[in-house]
């Protein structure tokens, strides 16, 4: 298996349309790494440059420490699975998993054994005879996947294999997948724009923008800990909340905004006293709110009355939706408390989960 | 409700007129293929022969030289297809598919090239041909015909429709272009080659035109030609020259209905495939 380093790694069309700008990224040996981001932010095209099946603009892509960009995508040892399949028509699903080692001139035999012990994996000996139309989109993207294994490749790259699915299909399919990972010990990419998808499947998210690699770390360090405001508000659902204003000191430092005033915690005074009477952009999350009348937090922000425009009772939680000054919040409650349309709560902010940004260049303060 | 009825009728209507129109001479020719030559021009037409007789069709074998011509026939019409099929796919593929310098100015002049009436050509390819001492051969007949503009357009916006991800798929498991076009694309192509066959096989064997031109003995000659040969300045023995007709026509139905559905999803191949 094999550790995959972008270096540097540019994609221009026609000498001035960047698509992927300098992206640094190392993808550590049996990582399962997630490429993410909104639709035309370049994650297929970086997956495709690995794959080899885009030319490389400028950079170095490395393989296990080789460097492929010049190399064509069969000689860089990488499979891939494709969101529509690709699955070859007029071939069995035997045929279509064995084609690419008859082509490598693999010992019929050797086909044969990997080709079963694929299909053992997957759950697909039933099917082997069995032609693409035959099947399920469930069943296609099995043996989509199963072509991939029986190369043995050093890399598994995935083009948002699982967007054909159904959303029952598509959640079973993300645990075979996982499960697959731990099993091959293998270095995967994975791409895809479900936040969710990235977030349960990933070692590590690559979070992309118009070409740009705004974060990558491991997940729970994205959604505790980003890096600014894109990928605050990116990962995580519902999204994070935003509100712009200003900090003040009037004594001690306040935030004021979008009709909401606290005092700033003490422990981050020291970062945002650089930004006094600038424009800020405060984040905090839908779980990061609370009743300031019934729920017993330590450091909660002082209390800010709000009106609940609707709520949206989904079981264990509930979402709560309001505005303030003309924007919209969310607040997610799983205190067991009823919330009615119309009422009139106090908030309070949990203070050791505001993310501070600048607001031009969306880049965390504090 | 009542007026999808009477839409339908009308639709209908228009059918049943629309194949009266075209199968009509082809039913009257048969009739007169099966009459005795005095009985053509009995007034009133009869469709239903008094006399129904095969010595057309027989003679048609014994007294023509009706092997040659169809062995003629069968030569060219089969080198065409053949040559047709292959190199329309390849270069539709290579124009779908492929990048090199100069793909789209090329294929523009492909397409410009079927502005020009054919009627226009004949002298030009028939200089060039004689000029290489082809006139009155095989390849004389057959090579202005090996390879058709249409063709290609047909086979080109085929495989355009075909996703690039199984193309992808192929360059990953280590496909040549070469073998991506014969070993994943010609065989979901099914649909387009057999029109293109089937298109090919058809206006070759019923090609007359360029045949009459560059042919001057009568044992180069194919059916169409031959039977145009059995009319004269003076008298046409009309039961022979429909049997002969019918002959000729066999072997384009038998292929049509063989191969129809083949045939209609070729060429309205726009749907995309898997």
């Amino acid at each position: 298996m094999a550790k995959v380093e972008l270096k540097n790694i540019r994609k221009t069309y026609d000498g001035d349309v960047t698509v992927i700008k300098d992206a640094n990224v190392t993808i550590e040996d049996k990582e399962f790494a997630v490429l993410v981001g909104p639709s035309g932010c370049g994650k297929s095209t970086l997956l495709r440059m690995v794959a080899g099946l885009e030319d490389i603009s400028g950079g170095d892509l490395m393989i296990d420490g080789e460097r492929v960009n010049d190399l064509s995508p069969k000689d860089r040892n990488i499979s891939m699975v494709f969101q529509n399949y690709a699955l070859y028509p007029h071939m069995t699903v035997f045929d279509n998993m064995a084609f690419g080692l008859k082509l490598q001139k693999t010992p019929k035999k050797e086909i044969k054994e990997r080709v079963e012990e694929a299909a053992e994996i997957l759950g697909l000996t039933e099917l082997l005879q069995r032609r693409p139309k035959a099947m399920s989109g469930g069943q296609r993207q099995r043996v989509a996947i199963g072509r991939s294994i029986v190369r043995k490749p050093k890399v598994f790259l995935f083009d948002e294999p699982l967007s054909n699915l159904d959303a029952k299909l598509r959640v079973q399919m993300r645990m075979e997948i996982k499960r697959l990972h731990k099993k091959l010990n293998a270095t995967m990419i994975y791409v895809t724009h479900d936040q969710i998808e990235a977030m349960t499947m990933g070692s590590k998210i690559v979070v992309l923008k118009s070409g740009d690699v705004m974060q990558a770390d491991q997940p729970m360090t994205l959604y505790n800990d980003p890096a600014n405001q894109f990928v605050g508000s990116f990962i995580g659902s519902p999204s994070m909340n935003f509100a712009t204003g200003k900090v003040v000191k009037n004594g001690r430092q306040y935030f004021e905004g979008q009709g909401l005033k606290f005092s700033i915690p003490e422990n981050i005074e020291e970062k945002t006293a650089q930004f006094l009477d600038q424009e800020i952009t405060l984040g905090f999350r839908p779980e990061s709110i609370y009743n300031h009348d019934y729920e017993d937090k330590a450091q909660l922000t002082e209390k800010n009355e709000i009106e609940i425009d609707v709520t949206e009772p989904i079981g264990a939680e509930t979402f709560i939706y309001f505005h303030s000054a003309g924007k919209e919040f969310c607040m997610r409650s799983s205190s067991g408390l009823s919330y009615q349309n119309n009422q009139k709560i106090n908030i309070g902010l949990d203070a050791k989960k505001l993310y501070f940004f600048d607001t031009k260049t969306g880049k965390r303060l504090a | 409700m009542r007026e999808i009825k009477l839409s339908k009728i009308l639709f209908w209507l228009l059918l049943v007129v629309m194949t009266a129109f075209y199968m009509g001479p082809f039913l009257f020719s048969l009739s007169i293929s099966f009459n005795a030559e005095q009985d053509v021009f009995q007034w009133p037409i009869k469709l239903l022969p008094e006399k129904w007789t095969l010595n057309n069709y027989l003679h048609v074998w014994q007294d023509l030289p009706f092997s040659t011509w169809l062995t003629n026939s069968l030569i060219i019409t089969v080198v065409q297809t053949l040559t047709n099929v292959f190199f329309a796919s390849l270069a539709g593929f290579a124009f779908a598919r492929l990048n090199f310098p100069g793909k789209n100015l090329i294929f523009s002049i492909f397409m410009a090239s079927l502005m020009i009436p054919g009627i226009i050509l004949l002298v030009p390819k028939f200089i060039v041909l004689n000029e290489m001492n082809l006139i009155n051969t095989y390849a004389g007949i057959m090579l202005p015909g090996l390879i058709t503009v249409v063709n290609i357009f047909l086979m080109k916006q085929f495989f355009e429709t075909i996703p690039k991800d199984l193309e992808e798929a192929a360059l990953i498991d280590g496909c040549s272009y070469f073998r991506i076009f014969w070993q994943i694309f010609l065989p979901v192509s099914k649909p387009a080659l057999a029109a293109v066959a089937i298109y090919t096989f058809q206006g070759s064997w019923n090609e007359f035109m360029w045949t009459v031109i560059v042919t001057t003995t009568s044992d180069m000659f194919t059916l169409p030609v031959g039977m145009n040969f059995l009319k004269n300045e003076f008298q046409v023995n009309w039961p022979l020259l429909m049997s002969g007709t019918i002959l000729i026509s066999l072997p384009t139905l038998i292929i049509f209905l063989v191969f129809q559905r083949y045939f209609v999803e070729g060429v309205a191949s726009s749907g995309s495939k898997e």
